[in-house]
């Protein structure tokens, strides 16, 4: 969520310079683009998945992640997947789309002809709320007193 | 009608919904301990929060309901329909801390979601989605699949004295044993050793397809949990096309078929009568309806030539298809696709597919095989009984767990249930096309809903209306609880306000 509005504006602005389509346009389309040459832009997530020579990334942007069936060889040093702890680098894609891919059990995928990394992604910092840990310290306090009241009213009718 | 609540009654249905929010808290530790683990300190705040608005509220309530003794039927319906609301409220916190939700509905959607193993989501980001709170998640459906008061029955043994009525509130009425504790516990068991063996198989399978062995672990447990509670919910927005692989595709359809099953079945293979999955009334209804709605959705993918081969029609087709039909919700597809692409037939064989569901006392939803093959006896019999002279008797045997006569009381609930099943779906629908959705779409999705299913052809989302959340999550929740204890619950509040208060 805190980095959906910041990876928005930066596909936006990749977009414009490369001129490409992006995920909810390839899968709304889908029949048109089969088998043409795409352009996509988009955040590497998750991480690659090395099936032989070639590997699986998956690439984010706004209106949802696209599978890139790549070349080992042919792959950019990727420093970091988006995930939790990072927002992952941003890559960009050209190669042949597919509506319902022959060779993947029909998956919608793009066959990457190039990949290059557009920009670098980072860490993200972590920020603590004192206010937060003001509350839990209060509410776990009142459970555990809530916890003995509970008990010792138990208690207290299991003797009359 | 109702008679008038006296104060005894909110005091036992105080005591035992108290007692499931402490086993809520509780639950919370796990998710604790995975963001110490993972050093996620500020997810780690948000579920120490969780946990102490779980417990304050869970001890207050079974401080109120001290010492009110056993409760009968409507003290367990009501108590298990206002549980479920409950522990949706206080489950939320960590989700509406974590930052990933628009609103506080939005939480609860995603609570009841997932407790009742529907698997739609309305989450932000999901990619982005810390460990502790992608456990959360994955906990609360397998949870859920469960029944949060089995567990509760299971785990606080006080609670197991006159606990049945608690149980079938949960809409689980099969009794392994004379015990009721003793049924939860060995649900329990059953669960938790099928997660060793399917974490264990799809650690394996995630490894195989070039997943790194710790990340291949967390998704094997997650995936696992919810494929066995027939939840669908998964780590990835992509759901289990992120994975690109059949054998993965293959294991985890092998678990949540598995898991679409009646306790009492496995109980049964595990005691050796490994026949009854052949004879069961459930098992032949399900392979009859599952083949013939197989054969509809390939004819019409094919009529279309959605997809180039068998392959793709098995890995996209099928796949959707039986995870539907078992109430999963898994996806090897976008939402988008389903309607852009599979035409009318095939989605109409999906919409029956969800409504039809998996087995009766299983972590599934919609009507349940059982109910569907008791009615398709009693059209047999009906069928029979007008074509012999009117002198002739005879009786319509199944088999389930023994061979049975067909009541007309089996027949009459069977069929009030699906009744009930079929007026939420035609509810949601209508509320779906209100709000300006096209009625295929509403209806796959009200059906998706009211099965506790979980597939989208792309409705939920966190921009469609609050009514037709709320629609949702009641549907959601009475498909679960199989109307009886929201019936109860329904039924218990408007004779508490119609008398005006408590004696």
């Amino acid at each position: 969520m805190r980095t959906a509005v910041p990876l928005l504006l930066l596909t936006l602005a990749t977009a414009g310079l490369f001129g490409q389509e992006g995920s909810a346009e390839l899968i709304g389309k889908s029949k048109e683009f089969d088998g043409r040459s795409v352009e996509f832009v988009g955040e590497a997530i998750g991480e690659s998945m090395r099936r032989g020579d070639h590997v699986w990334l998956n690439l984010l942007d706004s209106g949802g992640a696209i599978g890139v069936w790549a070349n080992r060889a042919d792959l950019p040093a990727i420093r970091y997947f988006g995930s939790s702890a990072a927002r992952g680098d941003t890559l960009w894609v050209r190669g042949i789309f597919h509506r319902s891919c022959p060779e993947h059990g029909g998956d919608l995928d793009i066959h990457a002809a190039a990949l290059e990394v557009v920009t670098p992604g980072e860490l993200k910092r972590e920020t603590l709320h004192a206010g937060r840990m003001a509350l839990a310290a209060g509410l776990l306090l009142s459970a555990a007193v809530a916890f003995f009241l509970w008990r010792a009213r138990q208690k207290g009718r299991e003797r009359v | 009608m109702l008679a008038k609540p006296r104060l005894r009654d909110l005091k036992l249905i105080c005591s035992y919904t108290g007692k499931v929010l402490i086993g809520v808290g509780l639950l919370m530790a796990l998710p604790l301990l995975t963001a110490l683990a993972f050093r996620e300190w500020a997810a780690f705040v948000d579920f120490l929060v969780g946990l102490g608005a779980a417990l304050l509220a869970g001890c207050a309530l079974a401080w109120l309901g001290v010492g009110e003794g056993r409760p009968s039927w409507i003290h367990g319906m009501v108590t298990a329909g206002i549980s479920w609301l409950a522990a949706m409220g206080v489950a939320a916190v960590p989700y509406w801390l974590s930052g990933h939700y628009l609103s506080y509905l939005d939480c609860m959607f995603d609570v009841m979601s997932g407790l009742t193993t529907t698997g739609l989501t309305l989450i932000q980001d999901l990619d982005h989605v810390s460990v502790s709170l992608n456990t959360w998640r994955h906990l609360l459906t397998f949870v859920g699949g469960q029944g949060i008061i089995v567990l509760a029955l299971a785990f606080l043994s006080s609670a197991a004295g006159g606990g049945y009525p608690l149980y079938v509130g949960e809409a689980k009425d099969e009794k392994l044993f004379p015990s009721v504790l003793h049924t939860a516990k060995t649900i329990w068991k059953i669960s938790l050793v099928y997660l060793a063996v399917g974490t264990v198989a799809l650690w394996v399978a995630g490894m195989a397809i070039g997943i790194s062995p710790l990340r291949a672990l967390l998704h094997g447990l997650w995936v696992y949990m919810a494929a066995w509670s027939t939840g669908g919910f998964a780590p990835m927005s992509q759901n289990i096309l992120y994975y690109h692989s059949l054998g993965y595709e293959c294991v985890t359809l092998l678990f949540f078929v598995t898991g679409s099953f009646n306790f009492a079945l496995h109980h049964a293979v595990w005691s050796g009568e490994r026949r009854e999955v052949f004879r069961n009334i459930e098992t032949v209804s399900f392979a009859g309806s599952l083949t013939a709605l197989t054969v509809i959705a390939c004819w019409g993918l094919m009529k279309l030539g959605v997809y180039p081969g068998a392959v793709a029609l098995f890995r996209k087709g099928f796949y959707q298809l039986i995870s539907g039909h078992t109430t999963t919700g898994f996806m090897t597809l976008y939402a988008r696709q389903l309607v852009l692409e599979w035409g009318d037939v095939a989605l109409l064989a999906m919409i029956l597919a969800m409504l039809l569901g998996g087995s009766a006392c299983s972590t599934a939803g919609g009507f349940k095989a059982l109910r569907v093959g008791i009615i398709w006896k009693a059209l047999q019999q009906e069928t029979r009984r007008l074509l012999k002279p009117s002198s002739a008797v005879f009786a319509q045997r199944f088999h389930y767990l023994g061979s049975r006569i067909l009541g007309e009381a089996q027949v009459r609930s069977a069929a009030l249930v699906v009744l009930m099943y079929i007026a939420i779906f035609a509810l949601a629908t209508l509320v779906g096309s209100l709000c300006g959705y096209p009625l295929l779409e509403s209806a796959f999705e009200a059906a998706s809903v009211s099965g506790n299913v979980g597939l989208s052809v792309g409705v939920t989302a966190a921009s469609m209306p609050a009514v037709m959340k709320a629609t949702y999550i009641f549907n959601m929740w009475a498909g679960r609880l199989e109307f009886m204890a929201v019936l109860a619950t329904i039924g218990f509040i408007a004779a508490a306000v119609r008398r005006r208060g408590v004696q």
